[in-house]
């Protein structure tokens, strides 16, 4: 394997690293569970997009073969991390977790509870 | 006479052919054990879920629906980007919101869709539909002003996804 190579699997797996790490670091640093919520679900696609594309060169350069879980692994988590952000934010809702104090039309979280359309003069 | 979707030897031919790759993708095989096993689990599958399906309005126009595709995952990209930074920026500037969106779309798959795409791009997570179907809630990481966020998702992504589903 050239160094160069090796550079460029570097830098996937370094920049998918960070993303990774930045993604629970929001999970700490955020207000609440609402806004908490943002973090893993987005900066973590990235940061696992950056580490398969790695392992995918890694493979295809080393073992001269090449390995399509990756892309497979993408896409079942396109397709779960969405359902599971909604269902999180669903319950959430549902449990009466409190929003951080100024996050603005929490009013509406009550006609959102009830499923209702939101009062005529919100819209 | 047509024969019922639920009584058709391949009552869902795109499916079974998704299911029959994702087979052959998974085991990274092409050995003719796994092709024969793999074509069963694709024709069986469907067979026996088939029954369980409800219409759903079908994909009208193919090529916009691939531009929405790619546009959505160049808008994944930028939204992990946003994110990022305001997970490192000062987290006490943030102003998050709850806000609804009136929804002009019909149908639970077009709108499963645009909630989907909702949670993966720019600072915003959809938190509940309402009984009717005509509202979306949803939560934004940051926004200074819920009109513009509305407008933008309504014409970035809702009004494509109307034209994709002709509905």
């Amino acid at each position: 394997m050239s160094i160069t190579v090796e550079i460029i699997i570097c830098a996937f797996l370094l920049m998918g690293g960070l993303f990774v790490l930045l993604g629970s670091f929001g999970l700490l640093r955020l207000p609440d569970f609402y806004t908490r919520l943002h973090a893993p679900t987005k900066a973590t696609t990235l940061g696992l997009a950056g580490l398969l594309i790695g392992s995918m060169i890694y493979f295809f350069v080393a073992e001269q073969r090449l390995v399509v879980h990756e892309l497979l692994i993408t896409l079942f988590l396109l397709i779960t991390a969405p359902v599971s952000a909604h269902m999180m934010a669903k319950s959430a809702l549902h449990h009466r977790v409190k929003m951080v104090k100024h996050t603005q039309g929490q009013q509406l979280a009550n006609t959102a509870r009830k499923r209702q359309p939101p009062p005529s003069d919100g819209a | 006479m047509t024969i019922p979707r639920s009584r058709r030897w391949l009552p869902m031919p795109a499916q079974s052919l998704i299911l029959f790759i994702v087979w052959l993708l998974l085991n990274n095989t092409l050995a003719p054990g796994h092709i024969v096993l793999g074509a069963f689990l694709a024709l069986a599958i469907p067979i026996l879920v088939a029954p369980m399906q409800m219409a759903q309005p079908r994909v009208r126009n193919h090529l916009l629906a691939l531009r929405y595709t790619l546009m959505v995952l160049y808008d994944i990209l930028v939204a992990n980007f946003e994110v990022a930074m305001r997970v490192i920026g000062p987290t006490r500037k943030l102003k998050p919101a709850f806000v609804p969106i009136p929804l002009d779309i019909e149908g639970a798959l077009p709108i499963t869709i645009l909630a989907s795409t909702i949670s993966l791009t720019p600072g915003t997570v959809s938190a509940e539909v309402s009984e009717d179907k005509k509202w979306l809630y949803i939560h934004a990481l940051h926004t200074t002003d819920e009109a513009a966020l509305v407008a933008q998702i309504k014409a970035r992504y809702e009004a494509p996804l109307k034209e994709i589903f002709g509905c």
